[in-house]
């Protein structure tokens, strides 16, 4: 009886720190999707009401979608961001398999050096990078971001995909190999699928930074033409004036994508827990 | 020519050495079990033939072909996993017929094979069946079926029934032995449990630290083992072993071995113990006589009654001493 009642405790106090943490953690997005629907005076005045029939305006919308080249923004930084991923994880994945698979002389010491990227942020090479992107002539291009990003992301995804990797029943690949699998077949047939929670994972980390990044975008590709959406908004706010209803506007907009490709791969981490589960 | 020939096959690991000079002759549609203590090296073994490892030195011969270097897949071979290793997110079916499809045979060819198979396993409920949605058992036959499909030179098996539980391990190691009589493939057969191996295989290979310490039929082994090791090893309850000073031997001969059916126990007798422990096991009893500081196992048919602490005396027929000497070696 005392067991059940001090659960119970346990359980309503677990529930009111996670919901007090999801407020705290939601509340600036709904300041921004309410604001984003109001006046511009509605903003100043009232910033925590909810918009009103008086205070509801889509205006913002409208410049956003008028001013500037904004769709465009949106679709260098989904291009940037999923040709990143889909790098991150096919070379991270690939690595990560020679890396557990195979013994050959310096194995470990070529795990080490892929991993110390880990500890060293690539925002130090700056200046060599910006160097390199010029010389090979792709400034302002986006290949230059999906280069730089697929670099950074590469040591953790290989560093947490070939540890799940090793867990994978050498009896399977065996299995595989004497059923005539190529290697690319076990690896694609047998060990990505086994592995696709840690690719999500990997995934859900790297994808926010890069969606998010100003600093790259702005140093490797500042043209018009390969502006992300980061750096397309900041022309909305001036040095003088800013224009709230289309900052506003703009970052609504841009947490869309994010959730949707968030969405997608956490399906795929909560099947994979479970399929564990009821294994 | 044998089926399968293995021409003094070395293997290390870097610095290791765990298989040294091996050589074997398997006759075509003979069952060859690999019988030894854990690390011994059966595996390893298993696996140079599947092609899994390369041998460091030595030839390996299927059906009269050198096969060194040729991949698995293309050595007329199939294994079967300890721990089944099916493909988890294909069917039944599928699982069985991959292999096939890999080696380019027709879809009709696939079906009727695939189709006996299930027929001789009884999988054919299952055959929609992910791997996940079996039971231990059934997992294993699907294992089996798989092998079974590709219609090979040689079976493979590895430890195949240590992941069952004791009633199904039985069940299974008939079938398998059906299994060997209805096809008449040659098969091999890892495992480090004795009773297993006496009463599956035609010839028996005991190995020990790499070194083949015996190969021959079981009762070859169990009645003439080459030494001490594959004396104890072979038989249950293990054979008894005791300092040859006792029966006043010749120096030459160091340890003197005694099966425990070999006993009787009397009032009499040229060595005496005392009784410490009995099991009844219904159809026979097993009774601990301490001699000196050793334990000495007795098996005596039906039920048998002594008392704990009572003085006996332990009798055998004279041809039933197995002889070493100081190396282990037997004394023939
Ligand atoms: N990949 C490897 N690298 C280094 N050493 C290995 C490797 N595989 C096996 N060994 C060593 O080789 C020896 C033989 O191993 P093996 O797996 O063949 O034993 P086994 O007889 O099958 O044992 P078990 O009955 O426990 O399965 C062991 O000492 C093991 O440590
Ligand atoms: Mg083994």
């Amino acid at each position: 009886m005392q067991r059940v009642r001090h659960n119970r405790l346990n359980l309503a106090l677990a529930h009111a720190a996670l919901i007090a943490y999801t407020i705290i953690a939601l509340f600036p997005v709904v300041i921004i999707l309410i604001n984003s629907f109001k006046t511009r005076k509605a903003i100043f005045r009232h910033p925590l009401q909810p918009p009103t029939p008086d205070t509801f305006s889509l205006i913002g919308y409208e410049t956003v979608l008028k001013q500037g080249d904004y769709l465009h923004y949106f679709q260098n930084s989904l291009i940037v961001t999923v040709g990143s991923l889909f790098f991150i994880l096919l070379f991270g994945a690939m690595a990560a398999f020679a890396l557990s698979e195979y013994r050959f002389r310096g194995n470990t010491l070529m795990g080490l050096y892929l991993a110390i990227g880990i500890m060293i942020p690539i925002r130090l090479g700056t200046v060599a990078i910006l160097q390199f992107m010029v010389a090979t002539g792709l400034v302002n291009t986006l290949a230059a971001l999906i280069l730089v990003y697929t670099a950074s992301g590469l040591p953790l995804a290989i560093f947490i995909l070939s540890e799940f990797m090793r867990q994978v029943s050498a009896d399977l690949k065996d299995a595989g190999r004497i059923d005539g699998l190529s290697e690319y077949r076990i690896f694609f047939r047998l060990v990505v699928p086994l592995v696709r929670p840690a690719m999500a994972t990997v995934a859900v980390f790297n994808m926010i930074p890069i969606w998010n990044d100003l600093w790259f975008p702005l140093i490797l590709a500042p043209g018009e033409a390969t502006k992300t959406l980061t750096l397309g908004s900041q022309v909305f706010i001036g040095q003088f004036v800013t224009n709230w209803n289309a900052v506003l506007s703009g970052l609504s907009l841009a947490i869309l994508p994010v959730m949707i490709l968030y969405v997608i791969f956490s399906r795929q981490l909560i099947r994979g827990i479970t399929s564990g589960a009821v294994k | 020519m044998g089926s399968l020939t293995l021409k003094d096959v070395c293997k290390s690991f870097g610095q290791v050495e765990v298989l040294h000079n091996i050589s074997l002759e398997v006759e075509e549609g003979e069952f060859i079990i690999f019988v030894g203590p854990s690390g011994c090296g059966k595996s390893t073994l298993l696996r140079i033939i599947a092609g899994l490892e390369d041998a460091t030195s030595g030839d390996v011969m299927i059906a009269g072909k050198r096969v060194n270097a040729l991949p698995p897949s293309r050595r007329g071979i199939a294994m079967v996993f300890q721990t089944y290793a099916l493909y988890p997110h294909l069917t039944v079916k599928k699982n069985m017929s991959l292999g096939l499809k890999q080696a380019g045979e027709s879809r009709a060819v696939i079906e009727e094979r695939v189709d006996k198979a299930a027929q001789m396993l009884e999988l054919a409920p299952y055959l929609d069946r992910r791997p996940a949605e079996l039971s231990g058992g059934q997992r294993q036959r699907v294992a089996i079926g798989r092998a079974v499909v590709r219609e090979p030179e040689l079976f493979l098996f590895d430890e195949p029934l240590s992941n069952l539980d004791a009633a199904l391990r039985v069940n299974t190691r008939i079938e398998i032995a059906e299994l060997h009589r209805r096809l008449g493939t040659t098969i091999v057969y890892v495992t480090h449990d004795q009773v297993e191996a006496m009463t599956l295989a035609d010839r028996i290979v005991v190995l020990q630290d790499g070194h083949v310490e015996q190969v021959g039929s079981p009762m070859e082994l169990y009645n003439d083992p080459d030494n001490i090791f594959v004396a104890g090893f072979i038989g249950s309850p293990a054979m008894n072993f005791l300092d040859a000073a006792l029966l006043g031997e010749p120096d030459s001969v160091a340890t003197i071995g005694l099966r425990p059916e070999a006993i009787t126990l009397g009032d009499d007798g040229p060595i005496r113990g005392t009784i410490s422990h009995l099991e009844h096991l219904g159809a026979d009893t097993n009774i601990y006589v301490h001699v000196g500081d050793k334990l000495v196992t007795v098996r005596a048919f039906g039920q048998a009654d002594f008392a704990v602490g009572a003085e006996v005396g332990l009798n055998f027929a004279p041809e039933a001493v197995y002889r070493f000497d100081k190396g282990g070696r037997r004394i023939r």
